[in-house]
């Protein structure tokens, strides 16, 4: 039978968050593109939450924005609300988080694919991935595995000399509510049930990992009078470093608070072995960070109420999230659940709340490249590289598909480093880190957060995105003049004396702030916690007229810069030891007094760097010393 | 390729039975050269490893007739060979010894001639004079312990009293591990809480938690400060009480040396890493060591002391960890012994009033008009008081016991360092506190904090945080 053969440069397996942003990166670099999923209809779904962001996420967006990603554009466009959350703290933890209009901005982003050149979607259930042997004549003729293709269900072969693999939750996906369990995708979707065999056939190890979603209920069947309203910020802020911020004040939505109660609890417990989660249908492994309801009750018995955001699903749709109750119960309980919550009393149920299991791998298989250490120009992001969240998933895909492009090339590959960004962070985590979970973002897992704020990704990372060409030579010059006015402007203020003047100290007084006696150096002034470069413009003559980003910058490098000095220092330690390579085929039998525990981690994982080495769970300080020793006896 | 090293394993006293170890590659063929079995049959290579043999160790010659005509393999008495000793040897194979490698320990006769000619010979069969610790860090490096171990064997390796020997022990069961082990989850619980708030904001806030923190704090610095100042305790029980004896000539400053020593030999020691402008004599006092700074040859008797008179004491006494003067009972307070009592105010001091055959004319009342520092009376020849001076010191120093038999207590200048720095970056999230700076700034240095503690017990940062933030707070959607 006659079977379709294409060519092209890369298939994208998958067209989620991850695979949007692998398959633009690709195609805007000039390579010819396949992007396939099992329905046209389903780009950039968002089957679980309605945002995009918050803490730690919204870095994430902000960094993917910086380096060329598409992902805060998209929301910039099709926002119903916004908030910059943590205002109150310091300015590394801001974060935005923005409700999205779902269908608008699936709808938006499938409209960037269409019109990307290079790209093609092709909806059709990707089966096989397609491998050659080769022989390295660079590497004593020795054979290894390379990437060649993909087969689809109908038989169909696309050649390409690098495939991303970003199969998100759909891989053997199972959905399930109480005894009720469909083997779909989210949103009753088609699942992919032939690429995990031949995933397997190709030596990639899976493993079942877990997830779920709350019940979208009527609007019109919801009492808001008794539930507290959620607005956005009155003044908001773009994700994108390239939206112009007077495109995005727009009129916002709300969301609603509301609280379980003991009622909730009891019905929970008294039906708890119905659950699948409890009773053992379900056994693979779900997130810490996005417990269901009957998780919530079970596990911290002591508290009496849980919190309840009640979340617009999109402006033209009476649909709405129940944030914060996620559960897997049999329809009946959820009924009985949700109607036990002050608002939700005649609540009607649009959807039922389920949870879904999927396949996906385990991360130590991949390089920091995200490309498979036994696969030349396979690569993978998003989900099936355990992780959680669009946000984590559109980061990955990105940096699968600038390295897939730069391996087509020949070029270096983009790895980032933790004390760089929040997308390195992510990625070491998942590529050292033993991960028994759907792996979230926190800021708490960034070590020098202060550094990696939302508000200087561009700062950090544009350079990057320019060097692999996703970056416009005028945006990169922009961020170099930027850096310059911020180094310029801090040195002037540093040299400017403020005299205790009738003004100042009136000033002063009204901020609540210690009066001045004698001249002060203004760079004092603005790090007095109540008061601010901004604010001190009027004792301050000399000062240039800045742009507001600018001005940003300043303020908070003059005021944090002696915590800003310190992470810095932490850097430099933290540099050491992530320059000190361990080579690729190092022998670790014959690093003999390493612990047999860190022996057969560091055989799983094989770092490349003594840095990673000493991340990598079950390898002591003390294995690190002897790793240390052996390079260094053997000049390694 | 590692040297064979080889030293004096059970110290340079007079005991029992001496240890000298060897260790590395080439410990069995040294032991060939040296050591001659009493069963002809047996070899070093032939026997079983991680076995005990009896036999004589000889004085091993470079050139001479048995370095030509024994091999190394063979087993022979030679003639003219001279044998030192008769010993037990013990024969380990690595990696299952102390430092991981090939290891010989030879148990010999005590005694500080014997073993040093014995080592001298292992010496010239090819060892090498091993370093103070170099078995103890071999066996960090090969991984067999981890640093905390390390340290607490060196520390009883350098350790002379039984008090630090304890102490040492205690570290190797894990008190201090345990007592780091608090305060870093402490610490870890209070960064749990605020990475909470920051990473679900609308679930969880920090209203009124800086002032909380702060008390919790404040706990945290009462014990961290009083861990440290355990090292300053745990160094007078390794390294000895500087003391100095103040008294005018005549009072009994040499008699009472020669009773505070009592049976016991005092002995000189060199504890390493201590600097001395003077000779000291080291006198042990039940489980106390006291250093007794040798102010112009005490022990001699005759005019020097004299002569040398109380200013050189004097200065001494200024950098003494404790004084102890004596005055003579039997004379009434004069102007000179006014002038120690003057000096010795606001001093860790012991009076001791010596009794002496004759009549008493000062008493404690007597002194006690000029001074608060607790008497003792002692008698020189009837050797009485040696128990009161010893648990008035303990009272002194140790609060009345030493610590080490139901505290933590700190013995190694790396763990004080940590907890030094523990400490500051503690008093740093106080600043934080209080000059309004918002909460994810505690975090910076309660970070800080964590870790430093993390070093003294070998202990990672890891995915400690997060794992605690999901044990402790209720996340998410």
């Amino acid at each position: 039978m006659p079977v379709i053969e294409e060519f092209c440069d890369v298939v994208v397996v998958g067209a989620g968050h991850a695979g949007c942003e692998a398959a633009l990166a690709c195609a805007r670099l000039g390579l010819e593109t396949y992007i396939f999923t099992v329905s046209v209809e389903s780009i950039a779904l968002m089957p679980c939450n309605p945002n995009v962001g918050g803490s730690s996420k919204g870095h994430l967006v902000r960094e993917l924005d910086a380096l060329g990603g598409e992902m805060g554009k998209n929301i910039d466009k099709t926002f119903i609300q916004s908030k910059m959350l943590n205002k109150s703290k310091g300015p590394a933890v801001h974060s935005l988080r923005a409700q999205a209009d779902k269908s608008d901005y699936s709808l938006s982003m499938r409209k960037v694919l269409e019109n990307q050149e290079h790209l093609t979607i092709r909806q059709q259930e990707v089966a096989e991935i397609i491998t050659e042997d080769v022989i390295d004549n660079s590497d004593n003729g020795n054979i290894y595995k390379r990437i060649a293709g993909i087969k689809t269900v109908s038989g169909a072969i696309f050649h390409a000399k690098a495939v991303v693999l970003c199969t998100g939750v759909y891989l053997t996906a199972r959905c399930i509510y109480g005894d009720v369990s469909q083997y779909t995708g989210p949103n009753g979707l088609m699942a992919a049930n032939h690429l995990s065999d031949s995933l397997r056939a190709n030596g990639i190890e899976l493993r079942r990992f877990k997830t779920g979603t709350p019940a979208r209920i009527d609007k019109r069947s919801i009492d808001f009078s008794k539930m507290v309203e959620q607005k956005g910020d009155d003044r908001v802020v773009p994700f994108s470093f390239s939206t112009n911020p007077e495109d995005v004040q727009i009129d916002q939505v709300s969301c609603w608070l509301t609280y379980t109660n003991e009622d909730t609890h009891k019905v929970i417990r008294e039906n708890i072995d119905r659950s699948p989660l409890y009773g053992g249908v379900i056994k693979s492994t779900g997130p810490r960070y996005c417990p269901s309801i009957e998780d919530k009750v079970m596990k911290f018995p002591d508290k009496d109420r849980h919190q309840v955001f009640i979340e617009p699903e999109g402006r033209y749709t009476n649909e709405m999230y129940i944030d914060g109750m996620s559960s897997s119960m049999p329809e009946d309980v959820q009924f009985a659940m949700y109607r036990s919550v002050p608002g939700l009393e005649n609540a009607k149920i649009v959807r039922n709340a389920y949870a879904i299991e999927y396949d996906c791998i385990a991360p130590k298989q991949l390089k920091s490249t995200l490309e498979f250490k036994k696969i030349s120009g396979l690569f993978s992001g998003g989900q099936f590289n355990g992780s959680s969240g669009y946000e984590e998933a559109a980061a990955q895909g990105l940096i699968a598909g600038i390295n897939a492009a730069q391996y087509i090339k020949k070029k270096e590959q983009l790895t980032l480093l933790r004390s760089e960004s929040y997308i390195g962070v992510l990625i070491d985590d998942l590529v050292t880190k033993e991960n028994f979970e759907p792996y979230r973002m926190m800021t708490s897992r960034a070590e020098y957060r202060l550094l990696l704020r939302q508000d200087n990704a561009d700062l950090r990372l544009r350079k990057y995105g320019y060097q692999v060409g996703l970056i416009s030579k005028e945006q990169m010059d922009y961020v170099n003049f930027k850096e310059e006015a911020i180094r310029k402007e801090i040195e002037r203020v540093s040299g400017v004396n403020v005299s205790p003047t009738a003004e100042i100290n009136t000033f002063l007084e009204g901020k609540n702030s210690t009066i001045l006696e004698t001249g002060a150096k203004l760079i004092e002034l603005i790090r007095r916690p109540e008061l601010s470069y901004q604010e001190l413009a009027f004792v301050d003559r000399g000062r240039p007229e800045l742009s507001e980003d600018i001005i940003e910058q300043v303020n908070i490098e003059i005021k944090y810069d002696g915590y800003i000095k310190r992470q810095k220092k932490q850097v430099l330690q933290f540099a050491k030891m992530e320059k000190k390579a361990i080579p690729n085929d190092l022998d670790y039998d014959d690093v003999k007094s390493l612990r047999i525990e860190a022996r057969q981690k560091l055989k799983e994982f094989r770092p490349s760097s003594i840095g990673q080495a000493s991340r990598v769970a079950g390898v002591s300080p003390a294995d690190v010393n002897v790793l240390l020793v052996y390079l260094k006896q053997n000049k390694m | 390729m590692r040297e064979t090293i080889a030293a004096i394993a059970s110290g340079m006293t007079a005991s029992g039975i001496g240890i000298i170890r060897i260790s590395g590659p080439d410990a069995f063929r040294v032991l060939g050269k040296v050591f001659r079995f009493a069963n002809k049959n047996k070899t070093v290579e032939n026997v079983r490893p991680n076995t005990i043999h009896y036999g004589h160790i000889i004085d091993y010659e470079v050139g001479s007739r048995s370095d030509g005509q024994v091999s190394d393999t063979r087993n022979r008495y030679v003639r003219n060979e001279t044998v030192i000793d008769e010993v037990l040897v013990m024969i380990m194979k690595g990696p299952h010894t102390y430092t991981a490698e090939d290891t010989v320990e030879i148990d010999c006769h005590g005694g500080p001639f014997v073993m040093q000619k014995i080592l001298t010979s292992v010496l010239k069969a090819g060892a090498r004079a091993a370093e103070p610790g170099e078995f103890t860090k071999r066996a960090f490096l090969n991984g067999r312990i981890d640093l905390t171990e390390a340290e607490a064997v060196m520390d009883v390796i350098s350790s002379g009293s039984e008090d630090a020997l304890k102490s040492s022990l205690m570290q190797l069961d894990g008190s201090v591990r345990r007592k780091i082990e608090s305060l870093r989850e402490r610490i870890l619980t209070e960064m749990a809480y605020i990475e909470a708030a920051l990473d679900d904001p609308e679930h969880y806030d920090l209203e009124g938690y800086p002032e909380k923190l702060d008390k919790k704090l404040v706990n945290l610095l009462e014990e961290l400060e009083r861990l440290l100042a355990s090292f300053d305790e745990g160094k007078l029980i390794r390294e000895g009480i500087f003391t100095v004896i103040l008294g005018k000539p005549n009072a009994g400053k040499s008699s009472l040396l020669n009773y505070l020593t009592g049976e016991e030999r005092a002995i000189v020691t060199e504890i390493a890493g201590t600097t001395r402008d003077s000779l000291e004599e080291t006198v042990r006092l039940g489980g106390l060591i006291l250093r007794i700074a040798d102010t112009a040859g005490i022990r001699s008797t005759g005019d020097i002391i004299e002569k040398m008179g109380v200013d050189r004491a004097m200065s001494l006494a200024e950098k003494a960890d404790l004084l102890l003067a004596v005055f003579d009972s039997s004379r009434p307070l004069d102007g000179d012994d006014r002038e120690i009592l003057s000096f010795i105010s606001g001093k860790k001091a012991l009076i001791l009033l010596n009794k002496s055959d004759l009549e008493t004319v000062v008493d404690e009342a007597e002194i006690r008009k000029y001074s608060n520092a607790p008497i003792v009376v002692i008698s020189a020849k009837m050797n009485e008081g040696r128990e009161l001076i010893e648990a008035q010191i303990r009272e002194m120093f140790f609060r009345g016991k030493l610590h080490v038999n139901e505290e933590i207590m700190l013995t190694n200048v790396r763990h004080k360092e940590a907890c030094e720095e523990a400490l500051a970056s503690l008093r740093l999230v106080r600043d934080s506190i209080e000059s309004g700076m918002p909460e994810d700034f505690y975090v910076v240095d309660l970070m800080d904090a964590y870790a430093a503690l993390g070093r003294i017990i070998g202990e990672q940062v890891g995915e400690d945080l997060v794992d605690m933030i999901f044990a402790k707070f209720c996340m998410g959607k």
